[in-house]
């Protein structure tokens, strides 16, 4: 059994061996590398990675380059989950029969997905690995959008937002449809352990993370990716966004444990109202037109009422 | 070792399935990521009792299509072990985009194809249009005609696949039905034989070694790009052949069972030959025998290696016939056919340019019977004596309604 990896304090954990470097080609202010380093830097454990085709992948692995200082795997856009998976089926195979190079080590075996990657077509490969129990963290990488490809809506992207697909225009809001709830479609595959993570909430995220590398079989972990491309909002304002995701409860942070034992882990002290996410954000700029305010007091109902669920589901422990 | 081997007689009675399944127990399998289609299940189920059975130690991962199956497999090659599976016409046809990302990540992956026609029509009998979406997808390819070669090629495949000069996945082919689930006398190798033969797998880039961290999968664009493909080309091109025929030649001290890249029969001095592929090698070589009978000068030839193609092989084999009918089991749709277009390109520039005629036959499971072959040779004689061929390019042959021809 590995031991779990002790971290002090920001300083530490920002300096810790780094096996995921700092010389990619993702965009300034992205928030895919602060999520990738904090996944990374919770454990000494070796790695096993992969990622599907998407911002991450492209942006780290250009030949005859590579950002990553572990054992890393790309196969294409639908199937990251499943080189994992396949991956690991070795590493049991291996350890059966004997033939490990270093059996000594427990090595943690983690698939990087965006939410076009993860929520579209890559999800049935995901739903497998989940049901055979797989002894593997999926990441998701949720920006709500395609944007290794130019922003596309995903099954991600949430209402009213502007995508190149679902365009606010002179007579659309954009997005029609609203975001899936991949948080309980996993939770639902029985896995030991789902959860919501937001890089600005560093120690909830490792407290998640280290949870998620001592369990064994699945683990669904739904990371707030805030996209200064798509999102379009200051490359420098990465952090500010992402706490305005958190504090307004758009993206509440939760866990489930075995499918059933919800736990809220982060009640901001003051919540911010929705509003104010939407209005830092160019894609929800059109919103804000005297004839699509309602849909921000929809919104903002549609949040309070999952907030409202969650708090009941945490209480009623089912 | 934890498991047990299994005493074989020296000859069992064995279908192309299970050939193939007893060869993947035989050289212990690390994983196997499958799902199952018909005609090509009872591969997988057989490693699947196998394992269940204590003749084999490995991973069984039984996953929710033939895409993840051959991305679980991507994975676990890279991990660093022996991986094979199988697959059938709509689970290969949905496998292709990770054949190419398989071969381009060079990894020795082998998969046993039972070659299936493609819907629609849908359709479960053998004809070999499923082969084909794999030809330009940078594996090495053979072709069983019969249960015997399918589980002797497998032995062939790892052998050459694994091989760190090669490091290319391999396919191994056999017909669906007509091999897959006809059973024959195959001889077998011991165990210990057959794990000798094929050896330990000596893993490189391999991702579970943590002190050797490795990138798989990169992107490359129009820097490096090129540079990667030509080099999984020339590879198929230059490195295979000799290590395919390598592994023939020691198959062949170990079992006395010989196997060519091309392989011919009764083409010493024949006047007149069929190229096929798959069972239909069997029942021309009867029907060449008959029409020598009868006066006429046949022979055949039989594709063993597809991929890469054996151009050099085929030309030599070819050299003296006077009139050569290309087989081809599966729809050209709007063109010559496939097995037709290579043996042209092959012949073009050669001296002798045989007279070149093209046979589309057996979709969708459809028997080629001897009466076809008697017809096909005739015309072919016939084809000699006139000095020109006489027939249309492409005729379909065993096919109901007015005779279809074209070219």
């Amino acid at each position: 059994m590995s031991e779990i990896k002790k971290i002090k304090n920001l300083k530490e954990f920002s300096t810790s061996a780094d096996r995921f470097e700092g010389a990619n080609l993702l965009c300034p202010g992205c928030a895919h590398s602060i999520i990738v380093r904090e996944v990374l830097n919770a454990t000494n454990d070796d790695l096993v990675l992969a990622a599907s085709t998407g911002c991450l992948e492209v942006c780290t692995a250009v030949y005859p380059y590579t950002s990553w200082d572990a054992s890393w795997i790309h196969i294409g856009f639908e199937n990251g989950s499943t080189a994992v998976a396949g991956a690991e089926a070795m590493y049991k195979a291996l350890k059966t029969k004997g033939r490990l190079k270093q059996p000594d080590r427990n090595p943690k075996f983690v698939a990087f997905g965006g939410d076009g990657a993860s929520y579209d077509i890559g999800f049935q490969w995901i739903s497998g690995c989940f049901e055979r129990g797989h002894n593997m963290m999926y990441v998701v990488l949720d920006n709500e959008v395609y944007a290794n490809t130019g922003g596309q809506r995903s099954s991600s992207t949430p209402i009213g937002s502007s995508a190149t697909t679902s365009p606010a225009g002179r007579v659309s809001y954009g997005e029609k449809q609203n975001k899936k709830d991949m948080m309980a479609i996993m939770a639902a595959h029985g896995a030991p352990y789902v959860a919501q993570v937001s890089p600005n909430k560093w120690k909830d995220m490792v407290k998640k993370i280290q949870h998620g590398m001592a369990v064994e079989g699945p683990v669904f972990i739904n990371a707030v990716s805030a996209c200064t491309t798509e999102w379009k909002f200051a490359p420098e304002d990465t952090m500010a966004i992402t706490d305005l995701a958190t504090d307004s409860l758009v993206f509440p942070l939760y866990e489930i444990i075995n499918g059933t034992e919800l736990n809220i882990t982060y009640r901001p002290k003051n919540v911010v109202p929705v509003e104010e996410y939407l209005a830092a954000q160019g894609r929800f700029k059109h919103l804000f037109k005297d004839e699509y305010k309602y849909l921000i007091k929809e919104w903002q109902e549609r949040v309070d009422a999952k907030w409202d669920y969650l708090q009941r589901r945490e209480e009623a422990r089912v | 070792m934890a498991f047990d081997k299994m005493e074989l007689r020296d000859i069992e009675v064995w279908d192309g399935n299970f050939a193939a399944a007893q060869a993947l127990r035989q050289v212990q399998i690390d994983v196997v990521a499958a799902y199952p289609i018909t005609p090509s299940t009872p591969i997988v189920e057989g490693y699947a009792k196998f394992l269940a059975d204590g003749y084999v130690e490995g991973e069984f991962v039984m996953v929710e299509s033939e895409h993840a199956a051959m991305s679980g497999c991507i994975g676990a090659s890279a991990a660093g072990g022996r991986v094979a599976t199988a697959t059938s016409s709509q689970g290969f046809a949905l496998m292709v985009e990770t054949l190419y990302q398989a071969s381009g990540m060079r990894l020795p992956i082998i998969l046993n194809v039972v070659n299936r026609a493609l819907a629609a029509p849908l359709n479960v009998n053998g004809d070999h249009s499923d082969m084909y979406l794999g030809r330009d997808s940078g594996w090495i390819q053979l072709d069983a005609y019969c249960p015997q070669d399918a589980y002797d090629l497998n032995f062939i495949a790892f052998r050459v696949a694994e091989d760190h000069d090669v490091r290319l996945p391999c396919m191994v082919h056999q017909d669906g039905f007509m091999t897959s689930h006809t059973a024959q006398g195959v001889k077998t190798l011991t165990d210990d034989q057959a794990y000798g033969f094929v050896g330990d797998f000596k893993p490189m880039n391999d991702m579970l070694d943590f002190d050797h961290p490795v990138t798989h999968g990169v992107q490359t664009e129009e820097d490096w790009h090129f540079e990667h493909k030509a080099r999984q080309h020339n590879d198929l091109m230059t490195k295979v052949m000799p290590k395919v025929q390598a592994a023939f030649d020691d198959f062949e001290k170990l079992t006395g069972r010989k196997y060519n890249i091309v392989e011919s029969y009764d083409m010493d001095d024949a006047d007149v030959t069929v190229v096929c592929l798959g069972t239909s090698v069997e029942t021309a070589r009867e029907v060449a025998k008959e029409m020598r009978a009868k006066g006429i000068k046949a022979g055949v030839v039989g594709i063993r290696v597809f991929r890469p193609f054996p151009f050099e092989e085929i030309k030599a084999a070819l050299k003296n016939v006077k009139a050569i009918a290309v087989l081809d089991r599966s729809s050209p749709n709007g063109a010559p056919g496939a097995l037709f277009n290579e043996i042209a390109g092959a012949l073009y520039n050669t001296e002798g340019r045989a007279l070149l005629s093209g046979y589309v036959y057996g979709l969708g499971g459809r028997d080629l019977t001897k009466k076809h072959l008697v017809d096909l040779y005739t015309e072919l004689q016939a084809n000699v004596d006139a000095g020109r061929v006489t027939t249309p390019l492409q005729q379909f042959i065993g096919v109901r309604g007015p005779k279809l021809s074209f070219l």
